[in-house]
């Protein structure tokens, strides 16, 4: 039955799904320019994954396939997924990472906005559960060729380990690790010193502080365009900021700077795209800020006291898990009942 | 004179499309060949029928008398001959009946005698009779009895009367017209009303789109040389023309759901009512005619000065409908309701008949699961979050929905409009508050238990005559058996007759559950709580349509033998 309203804003799913995807072009675009077009070809292959595994869960689960398909969602999921993947992680690791996320975490859980979980951050989770040492190999700015890297992404180079370190976070942490360790040659070194080598630029990792501006960049136009709200960006680098302002004042030789924290990893691409996920995400204003700055602080500590190379993915599905309550207990007051 | 105005959550710009229907003057409409007058336009409760078939009427005589402590009366809109007292349908989706006077016109147009009062010199009370029975009601849509508004609160005095011209549904400019071409008379109405109601100051809040109208009245209040009254410009925003929405903006005040805004010191009416009061008051004219916007797929949109019972699809023929016209909407694209037919009359809540084509008014696209993404609630000036009251009311948990303040949403259908995923949200409130006051209605007349004693009592009896029926059937047998042996007939005759004592058997029993429903039904009626009482007929069809189909189960139940 069609009732009223008669007229609708020309808006759908499909298109707000769009404008995240030209979204991140931007920081595509510094990806490429950097580390090469490698992370063309991963953005493919896990796009293709992901309609393929989503297409087949719509078949099974009897769903419109078409109008599921074509509303991009999985193709968001699958890019943020080859955007966190190392860019030279091979071809399965991909597909493996975006087929958990569509057909497990998304489409089992009842499909399109039915997910708790952020799909693409619960697939990083258990791939880095899984395969800790793939997960873990990134290569540095301008390190690698196309064609080594279409080498190492399709199965002929796997002497990984001699080409490719650590992300600058991991590496900064592992620095001043052993800078506190009076055996170590790096001892009493201070952090604008650890980060004087190759793997650092001028406030985090040498080409990856350009795509975190990218990032950066697109979030303000999706801000602009109201497809997301400035709270939880704000929230999760103010958090983000102020936790690492705490330690880092106290011990500027053992903790990284603010700074650094902001332009390093995932840090833009959680606040502006992976947090703001509107169906695993807090969706009241004062509920948004409370869980960004949640996410921040959860990241904050595994970077600094934890094992793995980044904290926002599973900082986002700690908060994940706290959304319902969050949001129950942020409701607004509604109209006529404010005091003011 | 800068006035601080103040914002009211969310809200929408929806496309206009007022301009083409402002280009030519208010117009009036030939009479048609009949008027079907509703008893029950307002809020409120049924005004009897005060004339029988065959009965000549004069224009402005009441044909139907308020009843209870909140009701309007209603008259005849031109004179003539009343051919039937009948039910019809009622310009409301589900297509329901309600009683209507059926006039045929005699094309005299003769008035009855006409008696006006002095506002100041008259008691209030009996001013407020008076209003009552000159059939005056809001005239926004919401169809509240003004009489019963025009009381100041406890103080004896109101701050602020609110009048609204905001007029913020696109395609509709009713109102904008009124106070371009009647602007001084409803400064009339207005001065009675602040007399009335002893305010202290008048604000007529007009989006700012309408600068014509603003221009007119602002000039009509200062030929009057009145003072306190003053016209506000307020920025253009669906739906600011929202009693709730206007009051917020022009004084800052929230009134919250269920109080009176007389208690904040605010009274809130229509620019189309303060018209009518005037009309009443100052010639003694009921309320038996209104603006009315014809827009939409026509190819001359305009405003018509409309009797009350014109079918809608004689005013329409007027402005031109387009060949693939598909339906008529009451109201406007965002509020406005689907009519059953073309031929339903222009009531005192129609403020504009929209013409509908697929073209113009499309189907939503498909609708999608809902992605969480919060539009709806940035949209809604009720502050509420429609994603969540929409889960609850999928999954059927009222209660739940009710927490999440279900009963705040006015059903301005911003979070439709928005939605990306496009969910019909508030066709779900809609339907879960019809749902909530039908079972409320069901629950607190406390007849679940005495239908279901009752239904047993009619089992058992049906039982026993059906019994009985056997008993006799079966002698009627018997004996015709004797008779047969007797006197040789061909079986094939005996054939055809025996089945036919059946189906009179099951319609009997269908009269027989139906005779009990429907007495069910009465009681049920008579029994109904005050909360149900003053319900726009609107917002009554929609329960009565879910009554309907609740009661059509248990129906359907007894059908079966045995159930
Ligand atoms: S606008 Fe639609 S999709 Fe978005 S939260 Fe509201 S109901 Fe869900
Ligand atoms: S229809 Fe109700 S819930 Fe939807 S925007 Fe309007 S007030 Fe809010």
């Amino acid at each position: 039955m069609n009732n009223s309203p008669f007229v609708r804003k020309a808006a759908s799913v499909q298109s707000v799904m769009l404008q995240v995807l030209l979204a991140l072009v931007p920081a595509i675009a510094a990806y490429v320019w950097f580390f090469g077009a490698g992370i063309l070809v991963q953005l493919a292959i896990a796009s293709a994954a992901a309609l393929a595994g989503e297409a087949a869960m719509l078949a099974i689960r009897g769903k419109p396939k078409a109008l599921f398909l074509t509303d991009l969602s999985a193709v968001v999921t699958a890019w943020l997924i080859a955007l966190t993947f190392p860019p030279i992680a091979p071809w399965w690791l991909t597909v493996t990472g975006t087929l958990l996320a569509v057909v497990v975490v998304k489409q089992l859980y009842g499909g399109l906005g039915q997910n708790p979980f952020n799909p693409a951050m619960a697939a990083f989770c258990l791939m880095i559960v899984a395969y800790p040492a793939l997960m873990s190999q990134w290569p540095a700015a301008g390190q690698l060729d196309f064609k080594t890297q279409l080498d190492l992404i399709f199965g002929g180079l796997r002497q990984v380990d001699a080409i490719t370190g650590a992300t600058p976070l991991d590496a900064l942490r592992t620095a001043l690790r052993s800078a506190a360790s009076p055996d170590s040659q790096l001892h009493g070194l201070r952090t604008n010193q650890l980060m004087d080598g190759p793997a650092f630029g001028l406030l985090g990792g040498k080409g990856s502080e350009w795509i975190a501006l990218g990032y950066l960049v697109g979030g303000l136009w999706l801000i602009r365009q109201r497809i997301i709200t400035w709270h939880i960006p704000a929230a999760f680098c103010g958090a983000l900021f102020a936790s690492a302002l705490l330690l880092w004042g106290m011990r500027p030789d053992a903790f990284a700077s603010p700074l650094f924290h902001l332009a390093s990893g995932g840090a833009m691409l959680g606040a502006f795209f992976i947090l703001t996920d509107p169906v695993s995400g807090a969706t009241t204003p004062r509920g948004k800020l409370l869980f960004a700055a949640g996410a921040a602080i959860f990241t904050y500590v595994i970077r600094s006291f934890g094992a793995f190379p980044d904290g926002v993915a599973f900082a986002t599905l700690l908060m994940n898990i706290l959304v319902p309550l969050i949001d129950m207990k942020t409701q607004a007051p509604v109209f006529g009942h404010k005091k003011d | 004179m800068l006035r601080k105005l103040f914002k009211f959550h969310g809200g929408v710009k929806p496309q206009t499309n007022k301009t083409q229907s402002t280009t030519a003057a208010i117009a009036a409409v030939p009479l048609p060949d009949r008027l079907v007058i509703p008893l029950h336009q307002a809020v409120g409760g049924h005004p009897r029928p005060l004339v029988q078939p065959g009965e000549h009427v004069l224009k402005g005589q009441r044909i139907g008398g308020a009843d209870g402590n909140l009701s309007s009366a209603v008259h005849a809109s031109t004179s003539g001959i009343v051919r039937d007292v009948a039910q019809a349908v009622m310009p409301h989706t589900s297509g329901l009946t309600t009683l209507s006077v059926i006039i045929e016109p005699d094309g005299e147009d003769r008035w009855c005698e006409l008696e006006k009062v002095n506002y100041r010199s008259t008691p209030p009370d009996e001013l407020r009779d008076f209003l009552r029975d000159a059939g005056v009601v809001g005239l926004g849509g919401a169809v509240f009895p003004s009489y019963a508004k025009l009381k100041p609160g406890k103080e004896g005095k109101l701050k602020t009367l609110v009048i609204n011209g905001a007029e913020c549904e696109p395609f509709i400019t009713c109102d904008d017209m009124l106070m371009r071409e009647r602007a001084s008379d409803m400064l009339k109405g207005i001065v009675a009303m602040r007399y009335m109601l002893q305010a202290e100051e008048v604000l007529i809040g007009i989006e700012d789109n309408k600068p014509e109208a603003v221009a007119s009245v602002q000039a009509a209040i200062r030929a009057s040389g009145e003072t306190g009254i003053e016209a506000v410009a307020i920025p253009t925003r669906y739906p600011a023309g929202g009693a709730k929405q206007l009051i917020r903006v022009l004084t800052g005040i929230e009134v919250p759901h269920g109080r009176r805004s007389t208690d904040f010191g605010v009274q809130c009416f229509n620019v189309g009512t303060a018209f009518s009061i005037f009309e009443a008051l100052e010639h003694g004219r009921p309320l038996i005619s209104r603006l009315v916007t014809v827009a939409g797929n026509v190819t001359a949109p305009r405003n018509y000065d409309v009797l009350i019972g014109t079918p809608m699809d004689h005013l329409v023929r007027l402005a031109g409908p387009r060949p693939d016209t598909d339906r008529y909407i009451m109201g406007g694209p965002m509020m406005g309701v689907r009519m059953p037919g073309f031929d339903v009359p222009v009531v005192k809540a129609t403020n504009c008949v929209l013409v509908g084509s697929p073209a113009l008014f499309p189907a939503p696209p498909p609708e999608m699961p809902c992605i969480r993404c919060g539009e709806c609630a940035k949209a809604c000036p009720a502050d509420l979050a429609p994603f969540e009251m929409y889960w609850f009311s999928r999954s059927k948990n009222f209660g739940k929905a009710q927490e999440y303040h279900l009963f705040d949403c006015i059903e301005c259908g911003c979070c439709s409009f928005v939605c990306p995923s496009h969910i019909p949200l508030v066709d779900y409130f809609r339907f879960s508050k019809s749902e909530i006051w039908s079972r409320e209605r069901e629950k607190e007349s406390s007849d679940g238990a005495r239908d279901r004693f009752e239904f047993k009592n009619f089992r058992q009896e049906r039982e026993k005559q059906e019994k009985a029926e056997k008993l006799a059937a079966k002698a009627a047998a018997t004996r015709e058996k004797v008779a047969t042996e007797g006197a040789a007939t061909p079986a094939a005759a005996d054939g055809e007759a025996a089945p036919k004592p059946k189906p009179s058997a099951t319609d009997a029993k269908r009269a027989l559950i139906e005779a009990a429903m429907e007495k069910a039904r009465q009681q049920k009626a008579q029994v109904a709580p005050k909360n149900t009482d003053h319900l726009a007929p609107d917002v009554e069809a929609d329960i009565a349509a879910i009554d309907a189909r609740r009661n059509a189960a248990p129906a359907r139940a007894a059908d079966t033998p045995d159930a």
